[in-house]
């Protein structure tokens, strides 16, 4: 409990002393690094990965004892990864000191000694009463003490927190929103008690205790209403007064931000396995060349024959010392085989890749001039390897445009230009309907028409905005005058209750309660009223996809009231379970209503929505639906958008059904169904959509799947959702209505930890989608919840933008980034594994083929960025055939470029073409005279000429593969080759000066003069190609792949075109 | 009449941003962008490109052409490599009736150096140039620690490398507290073998003529391989400080009569440093140039080699070999080239029949077969 004093003023003496604690001040610190601890801390966070770490301990490694190749063949790549690396993470981090300086020295208004003070945001201290204007955002959180406006409200809008845009209501302190000017609130005497910093937004427990005079304080409960969080913005209210309880680091938006926690891609996790199986490679390889040498070493002639002595200390040596550095040794010359250069690239890859996502026009949204939004890069191969769609349905798939279609009163139906001409309010039941609508609302008229974004309403003559917390009630408010009513209590709205309810008294004195909520919320509620009627009606809407609500009212005696207030005031003073115990009160006094009517308001499916559930159902994704609304309006919805088509037969996992059956029949039955069918044909888990096969659609609501979800008594819990998981699994389609937003991230949850660890991918476009967006591996966000962008990982302008961000760039990512993980794998197995034969014929004596610069060099520059322009170009078919056909996202469906049986082709291609360079270039050399002046060539030449194949082999074994060759391929992919020979002659060109050895002294210069090197290059390059090609035709021609058939489709159309056009 | 309502429509953002950390940490690449992104074909992935794919069709004229071009090539270097005369003598002196059997054993510093002659008979003449060459088996010049044991810059005529010469050296770098030039491990271990040539006519033995220049790169010999400069050309003086390598039995600049070829640029000395790859290598030792057109260089006939044998193989189970050899554009002879060149071109030839057939049975499922011809 931490306790504040209001304006720092000491409780009157004789009250409980309080141990004075210490807050910090109001500076947020997103930053990581300061100026001076940049370097050493940088350094420290970017060694604790572990591929850096193996490569520091490979550089120091070479640094101390005496190694094959100079510690600058891995120091400078690993310089120039943490260089780069630091140089990123400084930039970011600078932009975090400039945007947190912007924070902190924004200037708040608060005030000292009865005077209105500005100072900086960061000189705020906790008990500081601050001042905070229209459309300000709070510097701190704050307990809210007095308003600008005569009931002591406020509004704020915290998009920025949970990406919820409309304006919630928040209530001053009760003794303290009289309170309206700097001397008054000076004059304030009070603490707060309050509970530790806590990262939940929508929690808060408090107590205030005010002073006055000598009396004994007045105590007040604080709840979640009086908090202003830092980071939500005051609306449609001139100016407040709070007093700071939670400042910097300590507050809820600082705390949440710290909790997120990271994702990572399948692809990268692929990548580390891959990588843990060539560390094993690479320790068995220095294993076996140690264990080789000593036994090769075992006679002294071989040893140390007379022409190659050692120095005396290595002499002297202790044999396991010296076997030890010789294994560490040859990890050093082997080390390549990890490739530095990779990280880099993936980073570089995925970060430039993904602006082309930003870039793309179709994505673009004219209406609202945004764009796609990419919050991080590090998941974009994931959007090509989604299995599952976890959508809302209001606002994602709908337009979140309400329009009101028709309201049933006492049964009879009536649509709005009825209302609207004012000729019906004649029978008093209609009466009371409409006032129960005016009435159980938040809604505020908005005076100001500046505020754009806004659509005026078109039917109120004065140009008034309405602004709510829910969408539903300015529909309804917008046709209908407000009556003179005094509000006495708003049991508000939850979405566990699904109903709210207001206490007014009317002019007469008559005291009403009006509710207004869900059918299933209202109806069990309801005692009098023409209930069948407006059911039948409701079902009807519901089932014709309209959003309903149901308004029911009852009339308290005076007696009554004063019960349900004191009960009120005794659930809201409690300062434990508060929200609990005001769920037990709402739940007394929500009773016995009479039923009055029933509204109606239409929600439009967003364009294309149809379309792209069918593109992503037919590439092999299943589509949840998970919405708050109701059963019949949703299957509606999910009719119409094709997600459940004529002939899907829906699967019923609800409430209903269970109390007709147990759950455990329901299931079991439900089970029997689905896997009949599957049972008889092939277990594809993909096969839902062929014609042949029988559809199956599941509707569960959040009940039932709660007992799902339960946990049973005898501890057997896991059953239950094993068969529930088998179900959806058989489903096409799932629909889950009835959800509250915590079990939309269960269920997400489910689907991810079930045993095939699918991978999910939620999208969703309000506060009550953060959760699932969280959760799931990819979450995206709509157009509501732009704000809270920050909790997602993309964010489309809408729901149509999904098809291509999924099927066009989502597989193009995967493409390129699996070619390019398995690339620079086999690249460094080529580049490698002939060093590692050479040490048969040289002794084990650790010397390397190449030279030191072609070491160096390999991955930084001759084969690096042929692959990283491959990374970003690639398009193995084009984007347009992408979207028409959807199915080829089966293709690479499960990670399929990156499972073990391609990893092993790449690596044995690697290694075969290995055996080539290196058996090649020996059979070349072996004992003869390859120019034709009969001069020798020594080891380097040697080395050289298996480099040349490499570098000329890797590069081509590249150009084979890339299926789109820009003029931007082209210059990458011939430049490095041009390059690499123009390096050559240029490092065999010169005496170097500054080098100790010159052995690199016109050696390639000497082997271009040679024509069985030439002709060996030639050949080497082609046998090590030729297996490739040949399993690509084969594979092609015998086993082709869809994406295959239509590559050759579309290729086969275009040559038919262009001869046409010559002709 | 519909009632219209978008609350949530509240596009812009607030004024201060509201929001204290920016994006992820992991850096996106996308700030707030707002306005519409650009129409460029590089920015919407949709710049021209040529777009190959590898089928049967397209790479079935590549294996026959590649076939067609690599089975002549081939067959050219074969019969080329089969032109080259070539004849090798073993003459380390394992086997007990060897000439060279006696000298198995010798040590660097015998005074006077173990001789044998091996008679040998050439069946056919060698019609062009002749290059002789020495070749050693199981001598590792490609160790690690013997590749590295040498100091450029002392070849190069650094004068602080002569007297200070470089830790790659050791153990070879200093002998009785003076810098050894050349250092290195190499360098001590020259190859010091003398061999002469004679032709036996009747009895009479008529020295051939050897030629001891242009055994070396030329870069080598005139660029990476300098004496110390000074004063004068006496490099008897230049070499002052500096002792002989260990098992050399004279000083560097004594290696030869000739100014030009003494010293570090001498080209027996500069072949040996070029360190060879292979632990079995040969190293080119002289040159027998053809005299004139009317005769071969070497006839058919007896002859005989004179071997000045120092240079102990044997401790290490080592062979040493003499080779004569004629030399083609390709070098010396070796089969492997143009057999290869054959399998490839046979191989490339039969895989193109064979997707030939494919393409012809399995080929209209999926390319013609929506396409009207």
């Amino acid at each position: 409990i931490r306790t504040i004093y209001v304006g720092h003023r000491e409780p009157p003496p004789g009250t409980e002393a309080y141990i004075p604690q210490r807050f910090p001040d109001n500076r947020i610190v997103s930053s990581k690094y300061t100026f001076w601890n940049f370097v050493p801390k940088n350094l420290f966070e970017q060694f604790r990965r572990i591929a850096n770490f193996y490569f520091l301990i490979i550089f120091l490694v070479q640094l101390i004892i005496d190694t094959p190749t100079s510690p600058v063949t891995s120091g400078l790549p690993l310089l120039f990864v943490i260089t780069v690396t630091a140089i990123k993470q400084g930039y970011e981090d600078w932009l975090r000191h400039k945007a947190d300086n912007a924070m902190n020295q924004y200037p708040v208004h608060f005030i000292q000694h009865g005077k209105l003070v500005r100072k900086q945001s960061r000189k705020l201290r906790v008990g500081d009463i601050v001042m905070v204007k229209e459309d300000e955002t709070f510097p701190c959180d704050l307990i809210f003490l007095s308003s600008s406006r005569e009931d002591g409200t406020c509004f704020v809008t915290t998009a920025s927190l949970d990406g919820e845009s409309s304006h919630k209501t928040h209530y001053a302190v009760q003794d303290t929103k009289a309170f309206h000017n700097e001397q008054e609130m000076d004059a304030l005497h009070a603490t707060i008690e309050c509970e530790q910093p806590q990262p939940d937004l929508y929690k808060f427990v408090g107590r205030i205790n005010v002073y006055h005079d000598r009396n004994e304080p007045t105590a007040r409960p604080l709840g979640s209403e009086n908090l202003l969080l830092r980071g939500a913005t005051l609306k449609n209210t001139e100016k407040i007064f709070g007093v700071a309880i939670y400042t910097g680091m300590e507050t809820k938006m600082a705390l949440n931000y710290q909790a997120k926690s990271q994702k990572r891609s399948a692809v990268e996790k692929s990548m580390n396995v891959f990588l843990i199986v060539y560390l094993c490679i690479l320790i068995s390889k220095a294993l076996i060349n140690t264990v080789l040498k000593y036994v090769w070493q075992s006679e002294p002639f071989r040893d140390e024959p007379w022409y190659n002595q050692k120095t005396e200390p290595e002499r002297k040596r202790n044999l396991f010392l010296r076997a030890f550095t010789d294994f560490l040794a040859f990890m050093v010359l082997f080390n390549y085989i990890i490739p530095v250069s990779m990280y880099v690239t993936v980073e570089m890859q995925k970060f430039l890749g993904s602006y082309f996502l930003t870039w793309d026009e179709e994505m673009f949204d004219e209406d609202t001039g945004e764009g796609p939004l990419v919050n991080t890069s590090d998941l974009n191969e994931e959007l090509g390897q989604i299995e599952y769609v976890f959508t809302d349905k209001t606002g994602t798939l709908t337009e979140n445009n309400m329009e009101f279609v028709e309201c049933c009163i006492e049964g009879h139906v009536y649509v709005p230009h009825v209302i609207c001409n004012g000729q019906i309010l004649h029978d008093c039941t209609e009466e009371l309907f409409f006032r129960a609508l005016c009435l159980c609302h938040t809604v505020q008229v908005k005076d100001d028409d500046s505020v754009d974004g806004l659509k005026k309403s078109q039917l109120s003559r004065r140009s008034c905005i309405y602004i709510s917390s829910s969408p539903d009630e300015v529909a309804l408010v917008e046709g209908i005058q407000r009556y003179v009513f005094e509000l006495l209590e708003v049991l508000s709205f939850d979405s566990v209750r699904r109903r709210m309810s207001v206490i007014v008294r009317s002019s007469t004195g008559h005291i009403f309660l009006f509710c207004k909520g869900a059918d299933s919320s209202i109806f069990p509620r309801v005692k009098e009223g023409k209930i069948d009627q407006i059911r039948s009606r409701v079902e009807r809407n519901a089932v014709e996809g309209l959003r309903t609500l149901c308004v029911a009212y009852k009339e308290l005696t005076a007696e009554e009231y004063s019960k349900v207030q004191k009960l009120l005031q005794n659930a809201k003073l409690a300062l434990q379970d508060r929200e609990k115990k005001l769920a037990e009160v709402y739940e007394k006094i929500e009773r016995d209503f009479i039923l009055l009517g029933a509204t109606a308001v239409e929600d439009r499916l967003q364009e294309k929505a149809a379309d792209t559930i069918e593109a992503l159902q037919k590439a092999g994704i299943k589509v949840w639906v998970l919405t708050g609304d109701k059963m019949e309006t949703a299957a509606a919805t999910c009719y119409a958008c094709k997600l459940f088509r004529r002939n899907t037969q829906i699967l019923e996992l609800t409430t209903k059904k269970i109390e007709e059956q147990s759950l455990h029949d329901v299931l079991f039955d439900l089970s029997k169904t689905v896997l009949r069918h599957s049972g008889s044909l092939t277990r594809d888990t993909f096969s839902g959509l062929s014609t042949d096969m029988q559809d199956y659609g599941l509707i569960i609501d959040g009940a039932a799947l709660s007992l799902i979800m339960k946990p049973r008594q005898d501890g057997s819990s896991g059953n239950y959702r094993e068969l529930f998981l088998e179900i959806c699994r058989n489903c096409s389609a799932v629909l889950c209505c009835r959800m509250a937003p915590l079990q939309k991230a269960q269920i997400v949850k489910l689907i991810k930890l079930s045993k095939e660890h699918p991978i999910t991918l939620a999208i969703g476009d309000g506060a009550n989608d953060v959760s699932m967006i969280l959760e799931a591996h990819v979450g995206i966000i709509g157009k509501e919840g732009r704000q809270a962008a920050r909790n997602s990982d993309y964010a489309i302008p809408k729901f149509k933008h999904l098809k291509k961000m999924l099927l066009v760039h989502g597989h193009f990512y995967y493409v390129r980034i699996s070619e390019l993980v398995q690339y620079f794998f086999y690249k460094n197995v080529c580049f490698i594994f002939p060093q590692f034969l050479y040490q048969f014929f040289c002794g084990f004596s650790q010397q390397t083929l190449y030279d030191t610069a072609y070491l160096t060099l390999y991955n930084i520059s001759f084969t690096s960025l042929p692959i990283l322009f491959y990374g970003l170009m690639e398009q193995h078919v084009s984007a347009d055939t992408l979207k028409r056909e959807p199915s080829l996202y089966r293709d690479v469906a499960k990670n399929a470029l990156l499972r073990w049986r391609a990893f092993i082709y790449w690596t044995f291609l690697g290694v075969f073409d290995a055996v080539v360079f290196f058996f090649g270039a020996y059979l070349l050399y072996d004992n003869t005279v390859v120019t034709s002046n009969g001069q020798m060539f020594g080891n380097w030449t040697f080395g050289t000429l298996v480099f040349t194949v490499l570098v000329f082999t890797v590069t081509l074994k590249l150009a084979l593969d890339t299926h789109y060759w820009t003029w931007i391929n082209h210059f990458m992919i011939w430049g490095s080759l041009v390059f690499y020979v123009v390096f050559s002659l240029l490092w065999g060109g010169i005496i170097w000066p500054f080098l100790n050895y010159q052995r690199m002294y016109y050696v390639f210069m000497q082997m271009l003069s040679s024509g069985p090197a030439w002709l060996g290059i030639i050949l080497l390059i082609t046998v090590s190609l030729l297996p490739d090609v040949l399993k690509k035709v084969l594979c092609r021609q015998l086993w082709p792949t869809a994406t295959e058939r239509i590559q050759v489709k579309i290729f086969f159309i275009l040559k038919l075109v262009f001869c046409i056009t010559s002709l | 009449m519909a009632v219209n309502y978008s609350a949530k429509e509240e596009a812009d953002g607030h004024p201060s941003g509201g929001v204290g950390m920016p994006g992820g940490g992991a850096g996106g690449g996308g700030a707030v962008k707002t306005r519409k992104p650009d129409n460029t074909a590089f920015k919407q992935q949709r710049l021209p490109a040529w777009q190959p794919i590898l089928t049967a069709g397209t790479v079935l004229p590549a294996f026959f052409i590649i076939g067609l071009i690599f089975i002549p090539i081939g067959i050219g270097i074969f019969v080329t490599s089969n032109n080259i005369r070539e004849y090798e003598i073993d003459y380390t002196g394992t086997e007990p009736s060897s000439p060279c059997n006696k000298c198995l054993n010798v040590s660097w510093d015998s005074t006077p150096p173990c001789t044998c002659t091996i008679n040998f008979t050439l069946e056919h003449s060698f019609e062009s140039n002749v290059f002789m060459y020495y070749g050693l088996s199981n001598f590792y010049q490609n160790h690690r620690r013997y590749v590295k044991s040498r100091d450029d810059s002392q070849l190069n005529g650094d004068n602080s490398s002569l007297l200070n010469p470089s830790k790659e050296c050791e153990p070879y770098r200093t002998n009785e507290d003076k810098p050894i030039a050349p250092c290195g491990a190499i360098a001590n271990s020259m190859f010091n073998d003398t061999l002469e040539l004679y032709r036996i006519d009747n009895d009479t033995r008529t020295p051939i003529t050897l030629i001891k220049k242009g055994i070396a790169w030329w870069t080598d010999k005139n660029v990476k391989f300098r004496n110390p400069t000074g004063d004068g050309n006496n490099l008897t003086a230049l070499f002052q400080g500096t002792t002989k390598p260990v098992n050399w039995p004279k000083p560097v600049y004594m290696l030869d009569s000739e100014p030009d070829n003494n010293g570090f640029i001498n080209e027996d000395f500069i072949v040996w440093m070029r360190t060879a790859a292979l632990p079995t290598f040969r190293k080119l030792y002289r040159l027998i140039e053809r005299k004139n057109n009317l005769q071969p260089t070497l006839q058919a006939g007896k002859y005989s080699l004179d071997i000045a044998y120092n240079y102990p193989v044997h401790s290490f189970d080592g062979r040493k070999r003499m080779i004569l050899s004629t030399i083609s554009w390709m070098g010396g002879k070796n089969p492997f080239l143009g057999i290869a060149y054959i399998t490839v071109g046979s191989i490339c030839f039969f895989l193109g029949v064979v997707l030939l057939i494919i393409h012809h049975k399995y080929g209209n499922r999926n390319t013609s077969a929506d396409i009207p011809n």
